[in-house]
């Protein structure tokens, strides 16, 4: 018996390693060397064997631990409620002493306003792909509006940050409500590939329409936020005080970073607590039911129309607020910052979390953008883990970090 | 007129590329009702592949083109659907039974790690290959505008033909085909009468990553440069077709494909070639909102 | 109403008065749930018309969109296959079936957004109509689980809870004792039987098994291919010649499914 498992598994090895050279040999064994005068060849069959060992290895290792562990580690059970209400404080609190702790730095603090911004996004999505199960691929096109309203609207009419936020946010739901109607009728996988075409088209447009979005150059030179009219700037803007000048501080660059991080961070912690309520309230709940089934909700006479649009629209007005941060964070964008990937990234975030799992979605971004800002220097095999990185938590957690759902509301809480 | 006629032959080409393509997306969506994200990435995997064979049986072996040719339709078709099998084995067979969107997870991943292996093991820059099958006939000849089929065009069009009788022989007549349209109607019970579903799907899925490295090749052959990014736009381009032809039915991709290709020619001809994109993705919307089922789809009853 | 060729139900005419409860029965295919879904509008039939006699006037039912059937004419319906919403909680499935009102009450959910307090009450309110359903089925114990977890009777009475929940005037119930065992059985009558003289609705239901629709029928309509071959009180259609050669001329074969 041991024996022939032994066999089974070397051939298992063997036969992968095979594979493995027949794949490699082409497309790793082989390289195409940019020359002069079209390609040249130049061989790496050093790579092939590395590949090959690599993936009898792997799978020799993967038989054996599995045949090791067969039926020994129990999944953990899920943490209890209070607990995870504990963690969320937890972390929100950690992330408000972030900027100052001793390691902290400009750049720490750079890269928890990206995590953030993604932690927002996801939280956003959340709302159509979590709560109302709709499968939406092209919310970048909403981050995009977003984006581009606070840039076109800063620089044509002068207004300031905080007056065009909320105009970004709504003309990102009026985006989503249009971009809602096309499919209202479809049903699953359908939904992600329409959206994704719409997103596609968005982004096609600012690619092309030069006169107002500036085509592939984008739109630089975009106004940096301001606190209560105090500016960011060394120099301030004529009848302007800077913040440092205001609290008599040292004109430091960290001090916008750190702005701008509270900012995400507000803006996140505003999402948050509005997914939190809206799920207690008529329109979340029908999300969710909407969700579970859709004949069912229209057999108790709620109008799915309405229930899909509202959570585009509402999904859309937060993604519109996390472009406008984009936008004056960059102070430039560019139809780069908005292309499929990124939507792909922030539904891999949702789906990662838990779908629906508010502290799952911080997880899942730390993880995913958090994660590869870290290892910066291996920059080019950044997307290629990221992609790996999907395929693997997907087979080792098919339904999310933290899948489990709490009711919204209690019977016996309500007595 | 000249013009229209030329066109319209640029555009059938493209089309039947396109319509390779959209058959491994319908395929599979009619076995397992899911969307093969990484069907596209699969195809430009198929791209480089026949690149590489193609240059490594000229150059380093020396043989002359037809031979070439055809060893790089052996290595496109065979390699490519060895990577469409491992795609399948490895990330989407342990998610049977998942959930919903983790397949479809697991499938973005896929074709980002493909995009990206490709993109550091031959480079970011887009490959050049010179032309290799030059000439054509000339059909038409007005004075100021020529009508020509090259002889790749009719290469092109010959090979997807001949695909096409073999595969609708495969699926009607055979065994194979046989199984796989049980699977399609119910799995479960398909496997119940012995039929080992894991195998048709696997076959399934190298099939459709085969004809993808077909189509893979052609389109190296044909415009003669290729890039590690090719597969998403054209990938989104194949899924329409396949919808357009109504998913599940493999005329029906036939037709969305070729249908997808006149659509850009003579949209990139007569209006503009910026918004070419843009028009296949409006036509994917506005046929999934007017008519769901596609031109040649069975309409879905849903049971209450 | 028709698929393609096939007229599933053609020709068909009867009434379903409030206070009643109305069976439609009949084989297998004989067009139950068609009718049923076209009552409720998830069909619309191609020709005909479908009239509800409400308290606040009559209203035409065929042309109204299904939800509107629901929300405006005050019809509920469950279904053959249960559909839940599983995994939400017992409680939580009632108060979804109150969107309405409470979608009215929050202000589209600004309200509520906000706090304000007339939306707590009219939560409370919701809870406590779910609260008395709950009851009603005996599942209180139970309000707090997930939908989908219960044992397949338990969700039968759920989803008959969760319709009454919109507060119906014409409650349809699709096969509502199919997979039930004899004592869930009984205690389904008597539920039905409770909900009529309780809330003096009309109730219509499809069924199969027997003993429940000459228990508490008060009325039965019975249908073959698409048809009305007979319509009367319970002791009538046992004795009807045409039923017993279309329908209960097999009694055994029925008796068993």
């Amino acid at each position: 018996m041991e024996a022939k498992t032994a066999r089974t598994l070397l051939v298992d090895a063997l036969l992968g390693g095979l594979v493995a050279a027949a794949m490699a040999l082409p497309m790793l064994g082989v390289r195409l060397e940019d020359s002069a005068n079209g390609l040249s060849l130049s061989g790496r069959l050093d790579w092939v064997a590395w590949a090959v060992g690599i993936v009898a290895g792997g799978r020799l290792l993967i038989g054996l631990l599995r045949l090791l562990l067969a039926g020994r580690v129990p999944s953990p059970p899920a943490p209890p409620r209070a607990v995870m209400a504990y963690v969320g404080w937890a972390m929100v609190a950690f992330a408000l002493v972030l900027p100052f702790l001793p390691f902290s730095g400009r750049n720490l603090v750079d890269k928890a306003t990206l995590v953030l911004i993604y932690v927002m996004l996801g939280w956003g999505l959340n709302i159509v792909v979590g709560l109302a199960g709709l499968l939406d691929l092209g919310f970048v096109a909403f981050y995009a509006v977003g984006a581009y309203s606070y840039a076109l609207l800063s620089q044509t009419f002068g207004l300031s940050f905080w007056v065009c936020l909320p105009l970004a946010g709504l003309l990102a739901a009026t985006f989503g409500m249009i971009l809602g109607f096309p499919v209202l009728r479809l049903r699953g996988d359908y939904i992600a590939i329409v959206t994704m075409g719409l997103g596609e088209i968005i982004r096609v447009v600012l690619q092309n329409w030069q006169d107002v979005t500036g085509g592939p150059n984008g739109i630089s030179g975009i106004e940096r936020p301001s606190l209560f009219g105090l500016s960011f700037k060394m120099v301030p803007p004529e009848g302007k005080q800077t913040f440092a000048e205001f609290f008599g501080l040292e004109y430091s660059a960290d001090h916008r970073v750190i702005f701008l991080y509270f900012l995400i961070l507000a803006l996140a912690l505003l999402t948050n607590l509005f997914t939190l309520r809206i799920r207690r309230l008529p329109v979340g709940r029908a999300w969710e039911a909407l969700r579970e089934d859709e004949i069912a909700c229209r057999s108790l006479g709620i109008n799915p129309t309405l229930v899909k649009l509202s959570a585009f629209a509402t999904g859309a007005m937060f993604a519109g607020f996390a472009g406008s941060f984009f936008a004056t964070r960059q102070g430039f964008i560019s139809p780069e910052s908005f292309t499929f990937i990124e939507s792909a990234v922030i539904l891999a975030i949702v789906v990662l979390g838990g779908m629906g799992s508010q502290i799952g979605i911080v997880l899942a971004a730390l993880l995913l953008v958090g994660l590869p800002e870290w290892f910066r220097e291996l920059q080019q095999f950044r997307m290629l883990a990221f992609g790996g990185a999907m395929v693997l938590i997907m087979l080792w957690k098919p339904s999310g970090l933290l899948s489990t759902r709490e009711p919204t509301i209690r019977l016996k809480d309500t007595s | 007129m000249e013009y229209f006629l030329q066109q319209l032959i640029n555009g059938l080409t493209l089309g039947a590329i396109y319509g390779l393509v959209a058959l491994g997306y319908t395929m599979v969506y009619g076995v397992l009702g899911m969307i093969n994200f990484a069907h596209g990435t699969i195809y430009m995997v198929g791209a480089f592949i026949s690149l590489i064979t193609f240059l490594v049986a000229t150059t380093v072996l020396g043989t002359s083109v037809p031979l070439a040719l055809v060893l790089t339709l052996f290595a496109a078709m065979g390699l490519t659907a060895l990577w469409g099998w491992t795609a399948e084995r490895v990330a989407y067979r342990p998610l049977r039974s998942a959930p919903r969107l983790a397949p479809l997870i697991s499938a973005i991943g896929v074709s980002i790690m493909l995009q990206n292996f490709v993109a550091q093991a031959q480079g970011a820059r887009a490959k050049p290959l010179p032309p290799v099958i030059k000439g054509g006939v000339t059909l038409m000849d007005s004075g100021d505008f020529v009508v020509s089929l090259s002889w790749m065009q009719i290469i092109i069009m010959a090979m997807t033909l001949a695909l096409m009788a073999v595969f609708t022989w495969v699926i009607t007549r055979t065994a194979l085909g046989r199984a796989q349209r049980a699977c399609e109607q119910d799995m479960k019970m398909a496997s119940l009468l012995g039929i080992d579903v894991d195998r048709v799907i696997s076959t399934t899925f190298v099939i459709g990553a085969g004809l993808a490295g077909v189509a893979g090749m052609m389109v190296t052959l044909y415009y003669g440069v290729i890039d590690f990014y090719i597969g998403f736009l054209a990938g989104i381009k194949a899924f329409t077709a396949a919808v357009l032809g109504g998913i599940g039915s493999l005329p029906g991709a036939m037709l969305g494909g070729l249908l997808i290709g006149l659509i850009e020619a003579f949209w990139s001809a007569y209006f503009s070639i910026e918004y070419k994109d843009v028009a296949t993705f409006s036509i994917l919307v506005a046929v999934l909102v007017f008519r769901p089922t596609g031109l040649l789809g069975q309409p879905d009853v849903e049971k209450i | 109403m028709r698929f393609g060729g096939l007229f599933a139900v053609n020709d068909l005419s009867f009434s379903a008065r409030p206070g009643d409860i109305t069976a439609v029965i009949g084989p297998n295919g004989a067009g139950k749930t068609t009718l049923f879904n076209c009552i409720t509008g998830f069909y619309k039939p191609q020709v005909g018309r479908i009239t509800l006699n409400h308290p606040s006037g009559p209203i035409l039912l065929e042309r109204l969109d299904d939800y509107v059937i629901t929300a405006k004419a005050g019809v509920a319906r469950t279904f053959q296959n249960i559909r839940l919403f599983a995994r939400m909680s017992v409680l939580e499935n009632l108060i979804v079936a109150q969107h309405n009102a409470l979608m009215s009450a929050s202000a589209f959910s600004l309200a509520g957004l906000l706090g304000l307090s007339r939306y707590a009450g009219a939560e409370r309110r919701a809870v406590e109509r779910a609260r008395h359903w709950l009851d009603k089925v005996g599942l209180t114990s139970l309000a707090d689980e997930e939908a989908g977890s219960l044992p397949y009777g338990h969700q039968r009475r759920l989803e008959i809870a969760r319709a009454m929940c919109t507060g119906p005037v014409l409650l349809c119930l699709d096969e509502p004792a199919a997979g039930l065992n004899p004592r869930e059985s009984a205690e389904l009558n008597r539920l039905l039987l409770d909900i009529r003289d309780e809330n003096g609705i009309g109730l219509l239901l499809i069924e199969h098994d027997m003993s429940v629709v000459m228990e508490i029928s008060d009325h039965i309509v019975v249908l073959d291919y698409g048809r009305k071959i007979a319509e009367g009180a319970p002791a009538a259609i046992k004795a009807d010649p045409a039923v017993i050669r279309a329908y209960l001329g097999e009694p055994d074969e029925e008796e068993a499914g």
